[in-house]
């Protein structure tokens, strides 16, 4: 096993092995049989490698499995391909396996979120550089599971309408030096449409926009990302007046939001 | 001063060695005697896992001569049986009170093996062992496997009020503190100077907090600092972790407490992500306690995100 590993990432660096049609995860170094139809639905016949580059950090053990917590980073391709140009996340066994879509545009190409996990998964990030190719990293979260078929705090309990699509949002200087990080919470209940009787009901579109009406980011969003999200942006460092944060769910409600600086 | 502290917890730690057979389900039960007709019988200072059985409390009992008092029922219907087995083996005394000191579950699982005997708790304690017992059998059961079978979640059946009791050679001091949990109940010992701490007091191991309230636990380490420091407590017999005398498990568990609401209050302020704070290094102080990392990750799962939300809701101006 440990031979055949190392041949599997002997084989990344140069011509794909004799033997690779025969593995059934198709080089994956998470080992997930998903992958190969993963890569199949997002990445099509595109160019990609597996990169350490592209890092997911998330817990060994999903405690709540409602809200797993995770940093997607890629900064390390920086200086590849043209730079990032967006990043999908997607995890493996999920009943829905998109989580979400990043064009940082000029934020850092790095984002922290939540995600409810219905059983232990891989987790990856796909990062696809100008130039066309796609980077691949990702980790194992380990899960007792079941946090996509059961109605988040807000819906079990009705108070979602009250404060359905409201904002807020904070600045934080220099988090990570020479940055400036924005947390942003929008409530939503975000249902999954896997549990019975409640259809899905989720953010679809957000983004930032200044006052000249130019994006700063842009993130599609899925069902599996956890109720009232509260997403984590690092941005330039200078202050661009205020921002306005936009969007709408799949209902077409919109949000439309002041973020002062 | 800490060295001997540690030398002294991992001398009584040393006698703690039950020995589970899983083939047999046979948790090796060993009662070590600690005060005068006081016994108790430890847990592996570790989390929940197949390998321990998942027996990680301690259990205790006093034959006081006119009958045993038992404290704390275990994690398992398998538990409770062979704990009664072993507390028969050692007295002829009938068994006249079983307390289970909190609500979760380690602490009153073993209830089944105790039917025929009034089982007792504070009154919260009960309403929350009815409210979450199935849920925490569908945790046990996936982290434990067959170790649980037959158990099912039997609450205590009795309620009881802070009071004295006194039953034989010994008067013991029921009392109600809280923080670990809603209502935690503690014994004193007058004749031994024994206190059972249940969940309130953790020695080298990571407190456990689904149920806590970090204000009103330090409150209740106070109190029992002031116990000890009054000379009303000799020894103290804390659920998880060695059985030790002096404030080295309050002061521990203070400790810890205090580092962690600090650490979520500082951490908030500045805009850390969990996903972040899960990599923080802990101190070396804490280190090698049991259950580290993973006890403090559920901590800060169910916690952080509390403070992340006053952290926005207070938006710098």
């Amino acid at each position: 096993m440990l031979r055949r590993r190392t041949l599997l990432w002997g084989g990344l660096l140069g011509a794909p092995p004799l033997w690779a049609a025969d593995d059934p995860t198709g080089g994956d170094p998470l080992g997930s049989m998903q992958w190969p139809t993963l890569r199949r639905q997002y990445l099509r016949d595109a160019p990609m490698v597996f990169s350490e580059a592209v890092t997911v950090r998330g817990p060994a053990f999903a405690d709540d499995a409602m809200n797993v917590p995770l940093l997607v980073d890629a900064r390390g391709l920086a200086g590849t391909g043209g730079g990032v140009a967006h990043m999908l996340v997607v995890v493996d066994r999920n009943p829905v396996r998109e989580v979400l879509a990043f064009e940082p545009l000029r934020a850092l190409p790095m984002l922290a979120f939540r995600i409810r996990m219905e059983q232990a998964s891989p987790v990856r990030a796909m990062v696809q550089t100008a130039d066309g190719r796609w980077h691949v990293g990702g980790t194992w979260v380990q899960a007792a599971g079941g946090g996509c078929t059961v109605p988040g705090a807000t819906r079990a309990d009705g108070s979602w309408s009250r404060t359905l699509n409201q904002v807020q949002a904070r600045f934080f200087p220099n988090v990570i030096e020479g940055s400036r990080r924005l947390r942003v919470r929008v409530m939503h209940p975000m249902d999954t449409g896997l549990v019975a009787g409640i259809p899905a009901f989720y953010i679809e579109q957000l983004q930032l926009v200044d006052s000249a009406g130019q994006a700063w980011w842009r993130l599609a969003l899925h069902e599996p990302v956890s109720e009232n999200p509260l997403l984590t942006f690092e941005l330039p460092p200078q202050r661009a007046g205020g921002f306005r944060l936009t969007g709408r769910d799949n209902n077409g409600n919109r949000i439309d939001a002041e973020v002062p600086a | 001063m800490k060295a001997a502290w540690a030398a002294l917890l991992f001398a009584a730690a040393a006698h703690a060695q039950s020995q589970p057979d899983p083939a047999r389900l046979d948790h090796g039960l060993r009662p070590r005697q600690i005060a005068e007709h006081t016994w108790v019988i430890e847990g592996a200072v570790a989390d929940f896992s197949r390998a321990n059985g998942c027996n990680i409390i301690n259990t205790a009992f006093i034959a006081t001569g006119e009958g045993v008092v038992v404290v704390n029922t275990g994690p398992s219907r398998g538990y409770g049986e062979q704990q009664r087995r072993a507390i028969e083996g050692l007295t002829r005394e009938p068994v006249r009170h079983v307390f289970n000191l909190n609500l979760h579950p380690d602490y009153f699982f073993g209830n089944q093996a105790w039917a025929d005997r009034p089982t007792q708790a504070l009154a919260g304690s009960i309403a929350g062992m009815k409210a979450e017992g199935a849920a925490y059998a569908d945790n046990l059961y996936r982290l434990c496997g067959d170790w649980m079978t037959g158990t099912e979640p039997t609450p205590a059946r009795e309620a009881i009020e802070p009071r004295t009791l006194s039953l034989g050679a010994h008067t013991l001091e029921l009392r109600r503190l809280s923080g670990h949990t809603g209502d935690d109940l503690v014994l004193i010992d007058r004749r031994t100077g024994v206190l059972f701490a249940g969940g309130l007091v953790f020695a080298e191991r990571v407190p456990t907090t689904p149920h806590a309230d970090p204000a009103a636990w330090l409150a209740s380490l106070d109190t029992l600092a002031q116990w000890l420091a009054a000379g009303e407590v000799r020894q103290i017999v804390p659920s998880h972790g060695p059985v030790h005398s002096g404030p080295v498990g309050v002061q521990q568990t203070r400790d810890w407490l205090r580092w962690l609401t600090t650490l979520m209050q500082a951490s908030a302020e500045q805009g850390q992500d969990l996903s972040e704070l899960l990599r923080t290094p802990v101190p070396a102080r804490f280190a090698g306690w049991a259950a580290q990392p993973a006890e403090l990750h559920r901590s800060l799962a169910q916690w952080y995100p509390r403070y992340e939300q006053r952290a926005l809701d207070s938006r710098a101006p």
